[in-house]
């Protein structure tokens, strides 16, 4: 099953390697990993989803806690948690076609950030089911071109385990019970 | 935050050999080179004294056995490029064993890096996986933090290699020194786990219901330096003690609970008393597949203990019901005064009968065919040395296995030999770290004549610092244990495993190494006692019988009870199984 671990690691050179290179070396094999700052510019943090079971998992974890520059890890596969992926696509879109695809785009909350003459570009941000789903109406029109993300997470409600674990004066400001989905 | 101590300024060459000293260390082994003459040339204004090998792979594994024969961290020195990668093997060597030591490579310049210059190579890449930590440190305001952290990081929670890059800029220019200011700063680091409460309960009952357990001593135990505390609680419970190749030392030979040496190559009755078992504790081990043989058939009927540091190696191979994930001695220390003596003298007995017909089909015991086997020669060897402080170091293949099995090691780090990445060319480098290490030990090499010309260059290591390491070449002119797989599982097609060697009495000669050739049983023990008496090294060329095997053997993927025997006269069954 797919796992999503979030792995606070310590912004410096080199950790990224460290840890594409430690699921490659025990054969664990990365879904997506995406990497970015956080609210503490000394400490990035990963969304990583691996396909494993649960003693995997486990593993996954202990492993990933060897590494001398990850802070912390959290395997929120099974957590409330708020699970986004962005994608650009660039749709072919003939004058015919044009109005069909972004009727389409509006039914899933897309946005069309590029027109030209030939092609539009959509923007769609949310789980990743949804962006498969907008791909599928898309593919018949033409998909020229897209990319995406990969997935970022983060646990529903107050608790912020970084907060917690390496200290954080801002913990106050998450507030509880706006977790509704969206 | 203590008073800031004050500084003084210093090259980063000169906090380097600075920091190291104040880490404790007196012997660094090492090899010049371009990027790394920095740090040399600030050697002059220090107390360490600097080996110098003859190829840096050496000098990895006579760091790593200065750690082992002494629990304190090892320190290689190499310059960037070639001497750097040479260095990859020992650093393997040592992260698969959990050996404590720390790399020092030079690297080209800061503003160089990346651009291909001469001897550059990213060091810290290619060791990136077989090192416990790496760094690349390219000012001189690091290398002071940096080497406090290596040391740090090295020695604590489940012990491994360290590899810093340090450029030559950080070395050559100068900076404010403060050993108090840089503290090492590892946030994400934690060596120190300890079990829950409830596991400490768990393990208690399995261990108070088993009717058949069996202690499992690994190197966890010599590193953790839980001698004591596993005697007492195997004392305490009554529970018989096997050992992994590594835990050897880790318990006493003589010991009445002492099982002796299980897996591929153990006793057969070490393996069949695994395999009835109801309860493993498994004491600072791994799991390795060459101690389980297939993990389908492993100790079927047994609930599993773990005793273990390093969080990752629960559950990797063998699943067990009550992980204990901390340092051996203090969880041992939880454990002791909770435990209940039990009399297993039922289960005890039973052991004794399965040893059976063991003995009879052991060489000692055999007819002597006036041929000269190793058995004998580590046998004569054990009782000759056995009183005195005495260190062997083997490398790897049949020789290993027949020291492991011939030679009754009584305490820890008197065996020091490369298990888990099983690194021929390990014993003779090894031997003049752990002889540098611990002057006052009588040091012995045991090599077969194919690991020993791997890094034979170190001879001259020996001579130029004046080493007494007594060298035993177990010489059968073949690499033996490919040779054996051959005999075994490719219809003796013996591919590439005839050696031509040269006269390795003559080699040592030429080094200044007094040297001799045995080649009947009746000469092994006054070589043994000519070398004891010289002062100074001695290599004996041990020529034994060629084409010897080692009994009992586990096929690779076989059940662990499912033994090769030595075939036997006296008792005509070939397998047990």
């Amino acid at each position: 099953m797919l796992n999503t671990f979030v792995v606070y690691v310590e912004n410096k050179p080199g950790v990224l390697t460290r840890v594409a290179s430690l699921f490659r070396r025990r054969a664990f094999n990365i879904d997506s990993l995406t990497v970015g700052r956080t609210e503490k510019p000394e400490v990035s943090r990963m969304t990583i989803t691996v396909d494993a079971d649960r003693d995997q998992a486990k593993r996954i974890e202990a492993n990933l806690y060897k590494l001398v520059n990850v802070l912390l890890v959290e395997n929120i596969t099974n957590e409330p948690a708020i699970v986004r992926d962005l994608a650009m696509i660039k749709v072919a879109a003939t004058h015919e076609a044009r109005s069909h695809v972004l009727e389409l785009a509006s039914v899933f909350r897309a946005r069309v950030v590029d027109v030209a003459p030939e092609s539009l570009t959509i923007e769609i941000t949310g789980a990743e089911d949804k962006i498969d789903g907008l791909l599928d109406v898309l593919r018949p029109y033409g998909v020229l071109e897209m990319v995406r993300t990969g997935i970022v997470a983060m646990r529903r409600g107050k608790a912020s385990s970084m907060a917690a674990t390496l200290g954080n004066d801002d913990q106050d400001i998450a507030e509880e019970g706006v977790s509704q989905s969206v | 935050m203590a008073e800031k101590s004050a500084g003084k300024t210093m090259t980063g060459a000169g906090i380097l050999w600075e920091c190291i000293e104040r880490e404790g260390v007196t012997h660094v082994f090492g090899y010049p080179g371009g990027a790394i003459l920095p740090a040399y040339d600030a050697l002059k204004h220090s107390k360490i004294h600097h080996v110098l090998v003859r190829h840096e792979q050496g000098a990895t594994h006579m760091a790593d056995g200065y750690a082992r024969a002494s629990g304190k961290v090892g320190v290689a020195v190499a310059t960037s490029g070639p001497g750097a990668t040479n260095m990859v093997t020992g650093i393997a060597t040592a992260m698969l064993d959990s050996s404590p030591i720390v790399c020092i490579t030079g690297q080209v310049g800061s503003k160089l890096i990346g651009s291909d210059a001469f001897q550059e190579t990213d060091i810290t890449g290619v060791t990136l996986p077989v090192t416990k930590h790496n760094y690349l440190v390219t000012h001189a305001s690091e290398v002071a933090r940096t080497i406090r952290e290596a040391f740090y990081v090295a020695r604590s929670g489940r012990p491994g290699p360290v590899l810093v890059d340090i450029t030559k800029d950080a070395q050559q220019t100068s900076c404010e020194f403060d050993w108090d200011a840089a503290k090492p700063q590892l946030p994400g680091y934690r060596p120190d786990l300890s079990p829950e409460q409830k596991e400490y309960e768990q393990a208690l009952d399995l261990i108070h219901n088993a009717k058949r357990p069996v202690i499992l001593a690994g190197h966890g135990i010599i590193i953790s330096g839980a001698m004591n505390e596993v005697r007492e609680f195997a004392e305490k419970a009554g529970i018989p003690v096997a050992l992994t190749l590594l835990g050897i030392g880790a318990f006493p030979a003589a010991h009445p609970l002492n099982l002796g040496m299980m897996g591929m190559h153990g006793e057969a009755w070490v393996n069949h008393t695994i395999q009835e078992a109801d309860l493993l504790l498994a004491f600072g081990m791994r799991f390795d597949d060459r101690v389980t043989g297939t993990l389908k058939t492993y100790a079927p009927n047994a609930k599993k203990i773990h005793i273990e540091i390093d969080p990752a190696e629960i559950n990797k191979n063998v699943k067990v019901d009550v992980p204990l994930v901390g340092d051996l001695r203090e969880v041992l220390h939880e454990l002791l005064p909770h435990v209940e003596s039990i009399d297993r003298s039922e289960w005890l007995d039973s052991i004794d009968k399965l040893k059976g017909d063991s003995a009879v089909r052991d060489i000692q015991n055999l007819p002597d065919s006036g041929h000269l086997y190793a058995a004998h020669v580590i046998n004569d060897l054990w009782r000759e040395t056995r009183e005195g402080e005495t260190v062997v170091v083997t490398d790897v293949g049949q020789h290993q296995m027949w020291e492991a099995q011939y030679y009754k090691h009584e305490k820890p780090r008197s065996l020091i030999t490369s298990g888990g990445l099983g690194t021929m060319g390990f014993a003779l480098p090894a031997a003049i770290g752990a002889k540098v290490a611990r002057p006052e030990a009588e040091v012995w090499v045991v090599v077969g004549d194919g690991g020993f010309q791997m890094t034979l260059c170190e001879l001259a290591t020996i001579v130029q610092e004046k080493l007494k390491v007594n060298i035993a070449i177990i010489n059968n002119g073949f690499l033996g244990m490919v040779r054996q797989w051959q005999e075994f599982f490719y219809e003796r097609n013996y591919a590439a495993t005839p050696l031509l060697n040269p006269d390795f009495a003559k080699l040592g000669e030429a080094y200044g190494i007094r040297s001799m050739t045995v080649s009947e049983r009746s000469q092994v023990v006054p070589a043994v006692r000519n070398a004891r008496e010289h002062d100074g090294p001695v290599l004996i060329n041990f020529r034994v019988e060629q084409e010897d095997t080692v009994y009992p053997m586990v096929a690779a993927g076989a059940a662990l009870h499912e033994m090769i025997r030595r075939p036997s006269k006296i008792v005509e069954t070939a397998t047990d199984e």
